[in-house]
């Protein structure tokens, strides 16, 4: 028995090792780096001050895009939710045959590139896309109406990329609920709308919770969406960051934009993992 | 009673509704990609497959793709090698500071992929080493290890202890124990994880924008590129070449580890 307490850490080490060196390691760079000073020539000079921090509060500018990036996965999550419970509930209650059939269809965009789920929006909603050809064919309308470029054309985008994950949330939580306590409910004089608010609800809260932190985190840190059908107004944080470090090469600041991300989010999770427990996540992760 | 029948024939039109939302957009890029038009748009103007030649005779995608191909299966080996252990310890053995570890592991799942991208192009930047496929592989193995470790580990767990116990007892070694018994019934896990590693290696964009150099852009960077312009049939061709791939191998793999799991009496 004694033997074996080294053995699990033998199992570990390869993945701790990669983990640490390249994920630990490297996002402690970011911190550092976030203190340092850029010269006029774009050199990076070691120093310990809050000058980045500082930049980024210094006028309206940098705080509204991480505005808009709350707001954008607010409304994200909002509409994640309502498109997400009804056809997870749907799945809980159906007794069709069909359903191992759509459960697959639903997880399939999991799998289709996301770029091309993204930029296959253009073909919807662009100026020759299919609702304004359509609407021109009948004539509704003569000129085109601009759908893209603008922050529904994010959302849209962010929603396709994220319902899967907040269905698959949701269903996992209900599926865990015995269907015989709405039942019990029932015979005791609820009517069907009542046990689901008194009864099945509260107990898919742990779900629909996950599935909420989930897509909210995602979001927030989220650069290809803004990219592809958003507008010049609709820049997000992420977008921020890869602009400031690949195109203007201003690390110090970079890593400061990603530290501040890095620490909302961090609170998120944290305040989250403290009341609901963060496990539910990565169980329904692991169910894919 | 009638209004139960109302309601649940709401709940059924929604979620129809969802679907045909969800799928719309594919199915617009899959029909697009036959328009012989120049655009790229609506109306189809019949029906050619005039832009998946054009596609087959650029060098650039093609090398693109041989990229992707080469980084996602590097990728999905590396990640599954280290990942298939750590799994095992984590549902194996009892140890100290077991969650906090396996949360650390599945962390990057959490963090944003642009934080990530950065992190690691600073800290090879620190180490003055230049960009390479090096850095792209290291950077997808840890993107994916954690999705490796969750199916995994859900596999593990139902794998029950006392057959492995058994076949000790009877006198093989632990590595036979691993081979013989462990392993076969765990290889639908390592297959399911070396898929999923390679889909989410062959499909990242926004940490490989971070770490690709020109010589080895992915596809979707490529594809990035390409929409500086405006969205092509060249791109909508691409797109349904993607996703014809990606969508019939979750569905094989389904199959074969079906095949599998009736193989080894599950």
């Amino acid at each position: 028995m004694k033997n074996k307490s080294w053995k699990p850490w033998i199992l570990l080490s390869p993945s701790l090792a990669a983990v640490f060196f390249l994920l630990v390691v490297p996002v402690c760079f970011v911190i550092v780096y976030s203190f340092w000073l850029r010269a006029p020539s774009g050199a990076d000079i070691p120093a310990f001050q809050f000058g980045n921090y500082a930049k980024f509060f210094e006028d309206f500018f940098y705080p509204s895009i991480l505005l808009t990036t709350l707001r954008v996965a607010l409304e994200t999550v909002f509409l994640c939710l309502i498109m997400g419970y009804i056809p997870a509930y749907f799945f809980y209650k159906t007794e069709s045959k069909l359903k191992p059939f759509l459960m697959i269809i639903v997880m399939l965009p999991f799998w289709i590139s996301f770029i091309i789920r993204t930029l296959s929006w253009i073909n919807i909603l662009g100026d020759s896309g299919l609702i304004n050809h359509v609407l021109m064919r009948i004539g509704v309308i003569q000129e085109p109406i601009a759908m893209l470029y603008n922050e529904g054309a994010v959302i849209m985008g962010l929603l396709q990329y994220l319902l899967p994950f907040m269905i698959l949330n949701i269903y996992v939580s209900l599926d865990g609920i015995d269907k015989s306590l709405a039942e019990a409910a029932k015979s005791l004089g609820c009517t069907e709308w009542q046990a689901f608010k008194e009864v099945t609800m509260p107990l898919s809260l742990p779900g629909v919770s996950a599935g909420c932190l989930l897509v909210f985190v995602l979001t927030c840190g989220t650069y290809l969406p803004p990219m592809i059908l958003g507008g010049p107004g609709n820049e997000m944080i992420a977008n921020l960051i890869f602009k400031r470090v690949i195109g203007t090469l201003d690390w110090p600041f970079g890593s400061a934009i990603s530290a501040i991300l890095l620490i909302l989010l961090a609170t998120i999770v944290y305040t989250y993992n403290r009341y609901m427990g963060i496990s539910q996540i990565f169980k329904t992760l692991s169910n894919e | 009673m009638k209004k139960i029948i109302s309601g649940w024939s709401l709940i059924k039109i929604f979620t129809l509704l969802v679907y045909i939302w969800m799928f719309a957009p594919i199915v617009a890029v899959v029909i697009l990609a036959f328009n012989p038009q120049q655009f790229g748009s609506f109306p189809m103007e019949g029906f050619s497959f005039k832009w998946f030649v054009k596609l087959s005779q650029n060098s650039t995608i093609l090398d693109a793709f041989k990229n992707s191909l080469v980084l996602g299966s590097f990728t999905a080996i590396f990640s599954t090698a280290i990942g298939v252990p750590a799994a095992m310890a984590f549902i194996r053995y009892e140890f100290r500071g077991k969650e906090f570890l396996n949360t650390l592991l599945l962390a990057p799942i959490m963090i944003p992929e642009v934080v990530l991208g950065v992190a690691l192009l600073l800290f090879i930047r620190w180490l003055q080493q230049p960009k390479s496929f090096a850095l792209l592989l290291i950077g997808h193995v840890v993107l994916t290890l954690p999705y490796v470790l969750l199916i995994v580990q859900a596999r593990l767990v139902g794998i029950k202890r006392e057959y492995e116990e058994a076949a000790l007892s009877l006198g093989a070694s632990p590595f036979q124990t691993f081979r013989e018994i462990t392993f076969p019934l765990l290889a639908p896990a390592v297959f399911a994880g070396m898929l999923f590693a390679f889909t989410i290696s062959f499909d990242d964009v926004t940490a490989t924008l971070f770490w690709a150099t020109a010589q080895n852009q992915t596809v979707p960077v490529k594809i990035f590129g390409m929409l500086r312009n405006s969205i092509s049939p060249e791109i909508n061709a691409l797109g349904a070449v993607m996703i014809v791939l990606t969508v019939s191998t979750p569905l094989l793999a389904g199959y074969i580890s079906r095949k599998f799991a009736k193989g080894s009496g599950k």
